[in-house]
């Protein structure tokens, strides 16, 4: 007595019908590529029905089963198949539920796998009669203790009790995973689990495989490589354990297994017919879900003459009606009766290629998903998911009047373990994600890069190459794609500090802004590109929608909050309407966008770091005027920019010199030359994903002394005229971009360095945008209040001058106001506009001296 | 040994031998692929090889050797199939191994049975690629191409199947082979009333034949038409899904391809899905696809055929007056070069002359015109397409009569063109952006999932005032991104994915193109013809068919040809700059220089020249200077009126 396992054979069987002769439809998964090619040569010979009973693995004494076993038993259906005598059946699962206390590892019912492939039932093979003997390594037969599954290396007890010792002793202090809040490290990590499934009672243990590989790296490739034989190894086991420790639990089913991470595959590009029947697991985008469909597991047949009863499992989608009852001989007598008929879940679900692993210029694969039970409707369309699973390619069926097969295998995946890539993970950024993707040559190259003393000088050289000059704008986005440290100071009450830069570039029409901003939406993995003048608030929020199957309100998100942890870059941002531009004052500081609409109301995180471009009003610069009159923003939102540059078209012959020398290159070189001359833009993405997600840098003291002192002077400078000249946002703004230069040389601690180019582009960045067209002062209230110092000193001494004015007119009860304005005029000494001496009329209205009604001025 | 006709007529059988020879090893694929390359290599041997693109499916004979000039359209998933399979004969207990390669079907003789079990089951992958011909490919194309051969092609096949042809007259037949474009719509209507009986068939023999005289099997009980998802409407032609067995990875979207391989159009492919369709819904392998999922990814074979490829390559270029492939250093195609240079320069004063006649006498646009047609994306630097040369030809009668001769003549001169009348409802209606529709998964085309080098004539002349809804907006700015960018967004629903593309965009409008544009040229007509059709077409008949080829070379030609500027000259354009910017900082700005250096490239080019010159350089500022001139001019014309 053996147990067969692998697919290729695995359907037949179970009625018994040895003496047929293999026939194309019979088989279900193709032998993967010359591997297992002993296993199905035998399919001829099989023992008749009777003598194999449906035992089922994870119950332990099979042999009860056989004499009273309830319906439910027979069902479960187990890919192993194992011979009562053998030593790895145990259990029965006495699930004549009704009143019985059901505890411990025979009281709990087993749940049938169908994930490991439920309709696939291991036929019995008697090795002596079939001569197979010899395909089998190292098999003792029946009443052997070592026993390897057919077709695999698996030893049954081996496995089991590694596994077991892999439960009781695993322990990785150094594992960082979200779902690990409160559990000990230092204690054995899958014993907790099991803890937590006796208090919790989902009786689902998820098993890392990197955690196995680490353990026990045979065991590991035993796993991947045999999964439907392992993975129910790994059920006895744990189920022994947990029932060993916790012997009164109640549990709706045994435990199952679920592994994730498996190695093997990542991306479904690399899918090939060597993975058939292996466990993988790949990461997707769930594009379409079918309904539940309710899959027939085994059917019940009763006898209209005798009432005999019979069941009959399901073969491959079909069930062979019995056409004689066994116990009167009647024929046709059976009918089935539907409601004793045992149904699972199932559901299709069609996953797609995350658009980051597909290469340039092909469309996306799909593959399709099975899953079962209690993974069913757990993911929707739209999640991006890892799926772990078992890879399955089953022939296409048979026209059964033409003897020739499609030569084509239906591949799909049946789903053992499902992990969301982006909900539930929002304290932990992709880490894991991040982790994998870098290979240690590739750090090991980032670092040397980090190490070499121009690397920041080199990163902004490398940024946008067929951008020419505009060195300081170059560094500042590239300070932004690094972004600051992520501070939190919830417990303290101040929420999370901001760790996004945010950047504005205003400047002439043509100065190839937008191709800036092209170019950064292309570096970043999460950027998103929109128009103001092409976006509502609504489609940079988010929007309800109805969705037209179930008729449910669904909330779709829009740019901003599809750019968490990226970068959204707005373009013509001067052309956005207002009460879209309102939407962004609270991303922009809180970094979370609240929504209540439609009776949703929520509050989603939309981290985002903003590169707008703004036009000049009069579509030329001018340079008299005012940042902002020249781009016409509140100045609300310009404060909660870190930079602001000016792009203008600079006049001087050196510069237009070298211009002319970079364009002329641009039409002569080949495509080879110019990546050669710069660093690569993979290079470049790698390197800000790699300082993103591990470089943390943190203040050192020399460093906050030394930006204490910045703030200090920032201060000071506008003092000595009376004016604040600096607010503590500019602090932080230092603050981020010190951090996001630490970052940029791989550093865990800001330095003075750090500080020095942050004042210093800081400085610059308000010395072309802050900088009052009339006196030639830096003057940071211009973006704070909008107005200059000055600006604001010459309106209150024009206001004063008026109320000489009309205080020297004596008691008069109402003035002309064309008059009075004439007075001014002719009093002033500089030139008085209409709109000048309104706002001073107004300025005085509102000190209650006087109101204006129409043409007159009225005294109070 | 197989005879010479056989390679051509059944190359199954010679995979077969070559299969039987070098069973124990893997590498009789390749020796496949080798003789086959081989074969093809001899005295025009490609030309023999029937096209799908010419002769209608239901004439070439099934798993006969054909080529396909195709664009990819859509990827569809990898197959697993049985690369080695299998068969064993139930009596005997004889076992045969077989080759599932170029195959769709397993098939095994009579007496036979698969052994889906056996241990030399090679499960081998293949990739699909749902091809359709090249959108907008000119009639010329055609014609020139399948000249020679129609007849030899036509020959072969037919001698291989009974002249019962299934009542279809002879005059028909004539008819059909005088209209190519017309036979799939035939060929469609007629399946549709003729399927159904096929259902009960049982020889698979006859089978064959009847499904390749124009029979194919769709359930009476669904048939709406299948849609065979060509990017531009109107297109005829056969769609192909493609089997690719090799070097998949290397092709992409949009890439224009020429394959040869083995046809299957077997009828038991369809059989066996619609039957899957009615027949039992307990079978766990049914609810994997919907039932339009079905529909799209295994089409009828008649309707949509399936090639396996043995060879295939990517064509630079689909004018047939030039050699498929310029960068072989074969001395055949240099010769061609360099004898097609010698005479470069009056064929292109005759272009220009030609030109300058279809636009009215203005030998200026005719100019730019020239260098527009020529013009193609060489080379991209980070997200700037290099080499784009998109034309906005203004002051276009407002009557369409000009624009639509003008587009025709155009036709006549690029392989591939497509003719784009803008007005309120066609922006809200059409589908400019390819979209993946995910119950059938696929990619649905739009207009805009054009191949490269495809010639877009946008005619903004009779754009009426109106309002444009969404789509018309997203369509509006689809096109801007591609004349911007060359490139276009695929909508993916839940993202979107950017694809290059190497588009020629011209835009003929009454005034500024509210499109972006490199350059606008104001069209200043020296001539107003009376009637329009009368001397456009008196203007493309007075041309010399063999002169118009050469226009054709020329225009494709130039196109890939190297380009490079020389260090002194690079001083000189940089002296140059300055020196304007002296002047006037505002009247020259680095977009001008972009400019001017894109006319300097292109006029060099145009000359068969590949280094830019002094005069060249020079030339090319007095062009910019006269079309600035123009403009100015026009803008105070208009400003007078008001």
């Amino acid at each position: 007595m053996s147990s067969p396992a692998s697919t290729p054979s695995r359907r037949r069987g179970k009625r018994g019908r040895g003496s047929n002769p293999p026939t194309p439809q019979d088989a279900r998964s193709p032998p993967s590529q010359k591997r297992r090619t002993d296993d199905s040569t035998s399919t001829g010979d099989l023992q008749p029905m009777p003598t194999s009973p449906p035992a089922d693995v994870q119950s332990p004494g099979a042999a009860d089963a056989l004499f009273s076993s309830p319906p439910q038993f027979r069902h479960s259906a187990i890919p192993l198949d194992f011979d009562i005598s053998s030593p790895l059946t145990y259990g029965t699962p006495s699930s004549r539920v009704e009143g019985t206390p059901r505890s411990g590892v025979r009281g709990t019912p087993v749940r049938q796998r169908p994930d490991l492939g439920s309709v696939r039932k291991a036929r019995q093979v008697d090795l002596h009669s079939d001569g197979l003997a010899e395909d089998i390594v190292a098999t003792e037969q029946s009443l052997g203790q070592r026993l390897v599954i057919w077709g695999t290396d698996v030893n049954v007890a081996s496995c089991k009790e590694k596994f077991q010792r892999f439960l009781q002793r695993f322990i990785d202090p150094l594992d960082k995973e979200d779902e690990d809040i409160g559990l000990d490290l230092n204690e054995p990590r899958y014993m907790q689990r099991l803890q937590e499934i006796n208090m919790v009672g989902e009786p689902f243990l998820n098993v890392n495989c990197d955690h196995l590989r680490s353990f026990d790296e045979n065991l590991y490739r035993q796993l991947i490589f045999y999964p439907q034989e392992v993975i129910p190894t790994f059920d006895m086991a744990a189920n022994e354990i947990f029932f060993d420790r916790y012997p009164d639990s109640i549990l709706e089913h045994q435990i199952q297994v679920r592994p994730y991470n498996a190695l093997k595959t990542r991306n479904m590009r690399n899918l090939n017919p060597e993975d058939i029947d292996q466990l993988i697991t790949i990461s997707g985008m769930v594009i379409r879900s079918s309904q539940l469909i309710p899959e027939m597991q085994e059917a019940f047949f009763r006898c209209q003459v005798c009432a005999f009863t019979t069941r009959v499992e399901i073969d491959r989608g079909r069930i062979a009606e019995p056409s004689v009852c066994k116990n009167c001989n009647t024929t046709h007598s059976m009918a089935l009766i539907h409601n004793r008929s045992m149904f699972s879940d199932k559901q299709m679900i069609k996953l797609q290629e995350s658009p980051e692993d597909m290469p340039a210029g092909q469309t996306p694969h799909t593959v399709a998903l099975f899953a079962h039970n209690d993974l069913v409707d757990k993911v929707q369309p739209g999640d991006r998911v890892n799926v772990t699973g078992i890879y399955r390619a089953v022939p296409i069926r048979v026209n059964p009047r033409v003897s020739s097969v499609n030569s084509v295998y239906k591949t799909h995946i049946d789903v053992i373990h499902y992990r969301k890539t982006d909900s539930k993970r929002l304290h932990c950024i992709d880490e894991e994600a991040e982790q994998k993707r870098f290979t240690e040559e590739r750090v090991e190259m980032l670092k040397e890069l980090s190490k070499k003393a121009d690397i920041y000088e080199r990163l902004a050289f490398a940024l946008a190459p067929s951008i020419y000059e505009h060195e300081d704008i170059k560094k500042g986005i590239l300070l932004q794609l690094f972004g600051g440290s992520r501070k939190d100071f919830t417990h303290t009450g101040r929420g999370n500090f901001r760790a996004e830069i945010n950047i504005l570039l205003c400047g002439d029409p043509g100065t190839s802004k937008s191709q800036l901003l092209q170019y950064v939406y292309n570096l970043v993995p999460r950027g998103q590109y929109t128009s103001g003048k092409g976006s509502s608030a609504v489609g940079l929020t988010a929007y309800m929608m109805k969705d037209p199957e179930t008729r449910q309100l669904v909330l779709q998100t829009g740019a901003l909050v599809l750019s968490d942890n990226g970068i959204c870059c707005i373009d013509e941002f001067d052309k956005m309407n207002e009460s879209t531009r309102s939407v962004l004052h609270e991303v922009m500081e809180q970094q979370t966008l609240s929504i209540a609409k439609a009776g949703i109301i929520c509050q989603l995180n939309a981290r985002t770091s903003i590169l707008a471009a703004a036009n000049p009003i009069e579509s030329q610069w001018n340079p008299k005027k005012t940042t902002i009159e020249n781009i016409q923003l509140p100045h609300t939102l310009l404060s909660r920019f870190d930079l602001i540059f000016l792009m203008l078209d600079p006049r001087d012959e050196a510069y237009d010199r070298r211009l002319a020398r970079h364009l002329v290159s641009l039409y002569y070189q080949s495509e080879e030359k110019m990546e050669e001359e710069y660093m690569d833009m993979a290079v470049l993405r790698d390197y800000i994903a790699y300082a993103r997600s591990y470089v943390n840098p943190r203040l050192g003291e020399e460093a906050s002394q030394a930006l204490i002192e910045a703030y200090v002077d920032m201060r000071k400078i506008g003092s000595g005229r009376g004016m604040v000249s600096a607010y503590p946002r500019q602090l932080e703004s230092l603050i981020r971009l010190a951090e996001a230069h630490a970052k940029v040389r791989f550093s865990e601690k800001v330095e003075t360095v750090d500080v020095e180019e942050a004042k210093r582009l800081h400085r610059e960045a308000l010395k072309q945008s802050a900088t009052d067209p009339r006196t030639g002062i830096v003057d940071i209230s211009i973006l704070t209040t909008g107005m200059s110092a000055t600006a604001r000193k010459r309106k209150e001494e024009l206001a004063q001058a008026l109320r000489k004015l009309i205080q020297s007119k004596g008691k008069t009860p109402s003035l002309k106001y064309q008059q009075l304005l004439d007075d001014l005029r002719a009093q002033s000494d500089t030139a008085v506009t209409k709109e000048m001496f309104e706002e001073a009329l107004r300025a005085l209205a509102d000190e209650d001296f006087l109101t204006v009604t129409g043409k007159t001025v009225r005294l109070l | 040994m197989p005879c010479v006709g056989d390679w051509l007529n059944s190359p199954l059988s010679i995979v077969q031998g070559i299969f039987a020879q070098n069973v124990p090893n893997s590498d009789w694929e390749k020796k496949v692929t080798e003789y086959f390359k081989e074969k093809l290599k001899e005295n025009n041997a490609t030309n023999w090889v029937p096209s799908l693109n010419d002769v209608p499916v239901h004439y070439l004979k099934p798993n006969s050797l054909v080529k396909f000039r195709c664009m990819v359209q859509d990827m569809f998933d990898p197959e697993f199939y049985m690369g080695v399979y299998e068969t064993v004969d139930p009596n005997t207990n004889a076992r045969v191994l077989h080759f599932g390669k170029y195959r769709d079907v397993a098939e095994c003789g009579p007496q036979q049975e698969i052994d889906l079990n056996s241990s030399q089951t090679v499960t081998l992958e293949r990739q699909t690629f749902y091809c359709v011909p090249v959108p907008g490919e000119s009639a010329w194309v055609k014609e020139i191409s399948f000249l020679t051969k129609a007849v030899q092609a036509r020959v072969s096949p037919s001698t291989s199947y009974t002249p019962s042809r299934h009542k279809r007259s002879y005059e028909e037949d004539e008819d059909m082979d005088l209209h190519p474009s017309k036979q799939k719509e035939q060929h469609v209507g007629k399946s549709c009333c003729s399927g159904g009986d096929i259902h009960g068939c049982v020889e698979p023999k006859r089978l064959e034949t009847e499904a390749s005289a124009g029979h194919h099997v769709i359930s009476p009980n669904c048939s709406p038409p299948l849609d065979l998802n060509f990017p531009l409407p109107g297109e005829k032609g056969p769609a192909c899904l493609v089997k690719v067995y090799e070097n998949w990875e290397s092709f992409k979207v949009n890439d224009v391809l020429e394959v040869f391989g083995v046809l299957s159009v077997d009828p038991v492919l369809s059989i066996v899905n619609s039957e899957e369709r009615d027949s039992s819904t307990l079978d766990p392998m049914e609810c994997m696809d919907t039932a339009e999922e079905q529909r799209v990814h295994s089409p009828p074979a008649s309707l949509v055929p399936r090639i396996h490829v043995i060879l295939a390559q990517k064509l630079q270029h689909i004018n047939p007056l030039l050699p498929a492939c310029l960068n072989e250093e074969e001395s055949k195609t240099c010769e061609f070069v360099s004898n097609f240079m010698s005479e470069l320069s009056p064929v292109r004063a005759e272009l220009l002359g030609f030109l300058t006649h279809a636009l009215l006498g203005d030998s200026l646009a005719a100019e730019y015109l020239i260098l527009h047609l020529i013009s193609t994306v060489y080379a991209r630097r980070d997200v700037l397409p290099l080499g784009k040369f998109t034309v906005n030809l203004s002051g276009c009668p407002r009557n369409g009569a000009f624009t639509e001769h003008l587009y025709r003549l155009i036709q006549q001169l690029v392989p591939a063109s497509y003719h784009l009348r803008m007005s309120i409802e066609s922006m809200n209606q059409s589908r400019f952006i390819p979209h993946k529709d995910y119950t059938a998964n696929r990619l649905v085309s739009g207009l805009l999932q054009l191949a490269s080098n495809t010639s877009l004539v946008i005619d903004e002349t009779q754009l009426e005032q109106g309002q444009l809804d969404t789509a018309g907006v997203h369509n509006v700015t689809a096109l801007g991104n591609l004349i911007t960018w060359q490139k276009v967004d695929y909508d993916f629903n839940y993202h979107q994915m950017e694809f290059p593309c190497n588009i020629n965009v011209l835009i003929t409008s009454e005034g500024r193109s509210f499109l972006p544009s490199d350059c606008q040229v104001h069209l200043q007509p020296q001539i107003i013809p009376p009637n329009m059709e009368e001397y456009m077409s008196s203007l493309l008949t007075a041309v010399l068919p063999s002169v118009l080829n050469k226009f054709r070379i020329y225009l494709s030609l130039l196109r890939l040809l190297d380009y490079s500027i020389s260090d002194e000259v690079t001083k000189a354009v940089e002296e140059d700059f300055v020196e304007m910017r002296k002047n006037n900082p505002e009247s020259v700005t680095a977009d001008d220089l972009h400019k001017m250096l894109l006319v300097a490239r292109f006029l060099s080019l145009s000359a068969g020249q590949t280094t830019l010159s002094r005069e060249r350089w020079l030339r090319a500022k007095q062009l910019e200077a006269l079309r600035k001139g123009r403009l100015q001019q026009q803008q105070s014309v208009n400003g007078n009126e008001l």
